[in-house]
């Protein structure tokens, strides 16, 4: 592995180049006002994420065609890391805002807000999530996780003249703020034990003090908990997970989806690469065991059960649709977690594949529920009898909700098996047989919007039914998410390869 | 015959993607779709019973054997076919495969899918409110229930199982009775819960085996070892996630209510093939697979079987719900293969395997004709009956029949696996079983009491002048009864027409549990 400077490292930084380039483009072009007359922001920011996900599938390549999967680079004097694992991410995450951006170019509270700076937000909220799954560096984490949170709080709040939207984005600020000041201080803590702020170098350090038994435990806990508040914010983990309904619920539908995925996904790439890279000793087949003293798989297993029963039976007395999803995307925090603590290269595996097909089946429940509140509204009963009114529509919701649960033969099954076979392999029952038996209570919620959408309102033969249009473009991106929904649940070979191949981390030591 | 099974199990499936595309408006054509669908499945069946090698023995094989078909033909499998699903799932693993076989224990459960799916249909002709999705998932359901039954890849099984509860759910969700909605998701909260159990035993397996497989052959032949308290663990949560299907006492509260709610059609395929898929799970994976803790909790199990033919032989007399009645009739019956399970003999073993598939024809059947009488008078309630034998001449007689074959009468289908069974655990040198198979043995008079007294009060007895003009059995009807009432007979004459073609996979299954 080799550190580049600043220069080298520019032509290993095409993605976020061209996010970067957008972004100016969009905030200087919507200055004019004939230009913004026009409304072509949305237009340039998909084209422009488009070309960042055409320039990150060219990284991928260049990187295979170089012989060894394993190479990755440090870029910006080790600021940030080129790697497999990490270009995975930005394929999660630039397909996590290019459908967002689709799911909002019809949205007319977007346009009448102003489009240019929903845009902007997006970019940089992307932008941010891209440096946040690939940095090294604790100033990088941290200034990575506030370029994300920022854009993160004005966009919750973009609809100004709605009550919810404004007070959701002001928890979140509220909630952010503590969560980031308690990461900086963590980090502090660490730096003033390790004496660097680089992940590799950290990772010496700590290992050669608490070699020496210089470094106490409880200075240890102390100062990864802290950390972890950072983290477990982004991701949503409980105890730090309290923000996260009445946020979701608040913000723009579209927005609540790019929460959903788009953070979460990042601040499980900086999560794993900062526990992996700082507080675990690598060891022989792809597996790593924790620095002695720091006991932090244990804690986070801890955190995963709870999470996932934190969100679980958060959801069950759900009626509001949006604030059960907000919910289930905490579950499904927990269930993400379980693999982490596994510290093996099968549950890094795990992860990946699981964010992938949970990036498809949750944009495609939120994007059925954009559809539904255009119409109705966001409730439970608004659902009713949608499977016979408009079954276009409650079919893929079925799936979408299905595969949450994890049945197969869809691909949250598959996403469920993954993850649970590394901490079956790792010997640690009693977590996947807490892991399951919470996703069968999470059947329990999602069934009651299958239930609503099929078992109810159920027309009595004869009856003429009102039919629900759709617009033509939330269906072709209905098919587009719950085909390989179901397909991945079928064949799901190539994609288990695929994240193997981009299993490996980069530790810098 | 390469490929048979998997036409029979994946035709239904494409007659429901047929429906799919058919126009709602033709409902006829749609009726008419599903009995192809179906009728294809039950034709293969009999090229099946045709082609089937009775005398085929399992042979000793070594892991020298090639081919996967090889491995499965030696061990006791015919119409083998094997391909590669998913390549590797992890470093230095067996592929997960299609793999697909059946042998003595799946032969007579193919036969039973095939035949109660077909008759099913007719039963659900006269459905009206969406026809399309109702007979759509009803073929869907078969595909699931003919995948159980012939996938010999743990993974595969595993995909099948579940896929059935999908269709189950909104056939009973949708299309039942009162309160459809709530035995609709206890149905599936009740099922979910236990193959999860199962989906973190399978991994289990799968990490314990070298080379890690899903592989049901290689697993049963080369089972992992285990410490003693997880191979408990494992065997538990298997027999839980078997158990709840079954129903085996306690997990048994489902079942009245999926039973009862369900549409007529529906509760014939849950009693018939649903409930015997627990078993079936049970004789392939749970026992095979673990040996050792099955012989710890054989005793336990016989238990068990004595609480359920005891206890759902009492509940079904105290029901005034006809269809209630039966559906407790089922856990009664099934008891017997529980206590012929546990007697670890080839009396028993083969008992129990009868009794499932004779318990298939004749709780489909007792489902069939309450469903007859409900679509006539609207309700169910056996006191609210009474003398119908005057009207409905034809109809009492099946009913008769249905009520004798259930009760266990001599040379009808149901005497012969519940005598097996009875005499498997008296005869059993495992375990004394004696005191068990004795009180066990009060159940089959308890199941007289039950039905001959409902037989009374629905039949006989002044005829209630509500019901004067009510229609005797119609054609349709009698098109779906009538058939399943003949084998009722004919297995009952001729059990050897079944045991013969079971026994050699049933007495190697002995063979093994024994030790």
């Amino acid at each position: 592995m080799t550190t580049l400077s600043t220069l080298e490292s520019l032509k290993y930084a095409y993605p976020e180049t061209a996010l970067a380039f957008v972004l100016v483009l969009v905030i200087l072009l919507d200055l004019v006002p004939a230009i913004r007359q026009r409304r072509i922001a949305m237009t340039m920011t998909i084209t422009g994420l488009i070309l960042t996900l055409i320039a990150t599938l060219v990284h991928i390549y260049i990187l295979g065609r170089e012989g060894n999967p394993n190479a990755g680079y440090s870029l910006f004097e080790g600021m940030i890391v080129f790697s497999r694992f990490t270009l995975f991410f930005k394929v999660i995450l630039v397909l996590t805002a290019l459908l967002v951006a689709l799911f909002s170019i019809r949205s007319p509270q977007v346009k009448a807000a102003g489009e240019g700076e929903y845009c902007t937000l997006l970019l940089s909220g992307t932008l941010g999530c891209f440096l946040m799954a690939a940095a090294s560096d604790f100033l990088m984490v941290y200034l990575s996780i506030e370029l994300v949170s920022i854009s993160s709080y004005v966009m919750v709040g973009f609809y100004r003249k709605d009550r919810k939207s404004a007070e959701a984005a002001l928890k979140y600020v509220i909630y952010g703020a503590v969560a980031s000041g308690l990461m900086i201080f963590g980090m502090s803590l660490l730096y003033g034990l390790a004496g660097s702020t680089q992940f590799g170098q950290v990772y010496e350090a700590l290992a050669a003090k608490t070699g020496q038994g210089a470094v106490s435990t409880a200075s240890f806990v102390f100062s990864f908990l802290l950390v972890l508040a950072g983290f477990g914010y982004k991701i949503a983990c409980f105890p730090f997970h309290m923000w996260c309904p009445d946020v979701y619920e608040g913000a723009p539908t579209p927005i609540t989806a790019f929460l959903s995925v788009g953070p979460k996904a990042a601040g499980f790439a900086a999560l794993i690469q900062f526990f992996y890279a700082n507080l675990s000793v690598p060891g022989a087949g792809g597996t790593f065991h924790a620095l002695a003293g720091t006991h932090w798989p244990w804690v986070l297993a801890l955190v995963s059960v709870a999470t996932m029963t934190a969100g679980n039976l958060g959801a069950v007395p759900q009626t509001n649709v949006k604030r059960m999803l907000a919910y289930s995307s905490i579950a499904h925090a927990g269930y993400l977690l379980m693999p982490f603590v596994m510290l093996s290269e099968t549950g890094l595996q795990a992860i990946l594949v699981y964010l992938v097909i949970y990036l498809l089946m949750n944009m495609g429940a939120f994007l059925v529920l954009i559809v539904v509140a255009e119409r109705a509204g966001e409730e439970l009963k608004d659902f009713r009898g949608l499977g016979w009114k408009c079954p276009s529509v409650a079919v893929p919701m079925a799936i979408f909700l299905f595969s949450l649960t994890g049945l197969p033969p869809l691909a949250g099954f598959i996403g469920k098996v993954w993850l649970f076979m590394p901490v079956i392999e790792g010997k640690w029952y009693w977590l996947a047989v807490a892991g399951v038996l919470n996703s069968v209570v999470s059947l329990y919620y999602y069934v009651k919007v299958v239930r609503a959408m099929f078992l109810e309102g159920i027309p009595s033969s004869g009856e003429r039914m009102e039919r629900m249009a759709v617009p033509a473009l939330y269906q072709v991106l209905l098919w587009a998410l719950a085909v390989p929904t179901v397909w991945f649940g079928l064949s799901f070979g190539g994609l288990s390869e695929l994240a193997k191949k981009s299993a490996q981390l980069y530790l810098g030591h | 015959m390469k490929g048979l099974l998997s036409l029979m199990t994946f035709v239904p499936m494409i007659g429901a993607i047929a429906i799919l595309f058919t126009d709602r408006k033709y409902k006829d054509a749609i009726r008419t779709t599903a009995a192809v669908a179906t009728g294809i499945p039950l034709f293969l069946s009999l090229v099946l019973m045709w082609n089937f090698d009775k005398d085929k023995k399992p042979y000793d094989w070594s892991a020298g054997l090639a081919s996967y078909e090889d491995q499965a033909e030696a061990a006791g499998f015919q119409f083998v076919e094997s391909h590669v699903w998913i390549d590797r799932l992890s470093e230095g693993a067996m592929p997960i495969k299609y793999y697909m076989g059946v042998d003595g224990l799946s032969y007579p459960m193919v036969l039973l899918t095939a035949l109660l799916s077909f008759f099913c249909v007719f039963a659900a002709w006269n459905i009206e409110k969406g026809v399309k999705g109702f007979f759509a998932l009803f073929l869907l359901l078969e595909t699931g229930m003919m995948g159980v039954f012939c996938s010999l890849d743990f993974f595969l099984f595993y995909v099948f199982w579940e896929v059935m509860l999908l269709p189950m759910y909104f056939l009973i969700g949708v299309w039942g009775g009162p309160r459809k909605e709530y035995a609709a998701i206890k149905f599936f909260l009740y099922t979910l819960f236990g193959s999860v159990l199962m989906l973190i035993a399978m991994l289990a397996f799968y990490f314990g085996s070298e080379p890690h497989t899903f592989d049901l052959i290689a697993l049963t032949h080369k089972a992992p070892v285990w410490a003693s308290e997880m191979r408990m663990a494992l065997f538990l949560a298997f027999f839980i996630a078997f158990a709840v299907k079954v129903p085996v006492f306690p997990f048994h509260t489902w079942l009245p209510d999926a039973h009862v709610e369900a549409p007529t059609a529906i509760s014939a395929i849950l009693a018939g093939v649903l409930l015997k898929m627990g078993l079936y799970g049970m004789l392939r994976i749970n026992f095979p697979l673990l040996p050792e803790a099955f012989r710890d909790f054989g005793p336990w199990l016989a238990a068990l079987g004595f609480i359920n033919i005891v206890y759902g032989a009492l509940c079904a007399m105290a029901q005034k719900d006809l269809k209630k009645m039966v559906a407790y009739s089922s856990i009664s019956h099934l008891g017997f293969c529980l206590l012929g399970i546990a007697a670890v003999n080839s009396y028993g073993m083969i008992g129990c395997v009868f009794q499932m598939f004779a318990h298939g024809l004749t709780s489909a059947m007792l489902f069939l004709l309450v469903g007859v009488v409900y679509d006539r008078a609207h309700h169910r309630n056996i006191d609210g009956f009474g003398g119908l034998g005057v009207v409905m001449p034809v109809y009492t007689g099946i009913t008769a029949l249905a009520f004798m074959a259930s009760l266990g009468l001599p040379a009808l289908c149901g005497f012969v696996g519940e005598a097996l069974s009875l005499l498997g655990g008296w005869g059993s040198t495992q375990y004394n079983l004696k005191w068990i198979t004795l009180l066990s043995a009060t159940g089959i008079v308890f199941t007289a009491g039950y039905f001959l007294w409902a037989f009374q009060r629905v039949f006989l007895g002044p005829l209630n002048e509500k019901y004067r003009t009510m229609p005797d059995a119609n054609p349709r009807e009698l098109f779906t009864l009538i058939p399943i009432g003949i084998l009722v007979i004919v297995f009952g004459i001729f059990p050897a027409l079944l045991i013969t073609p079971m026994s050699a996979a049933l007495n190697t299954l002995v063979g093994m549990l024994r030790g």
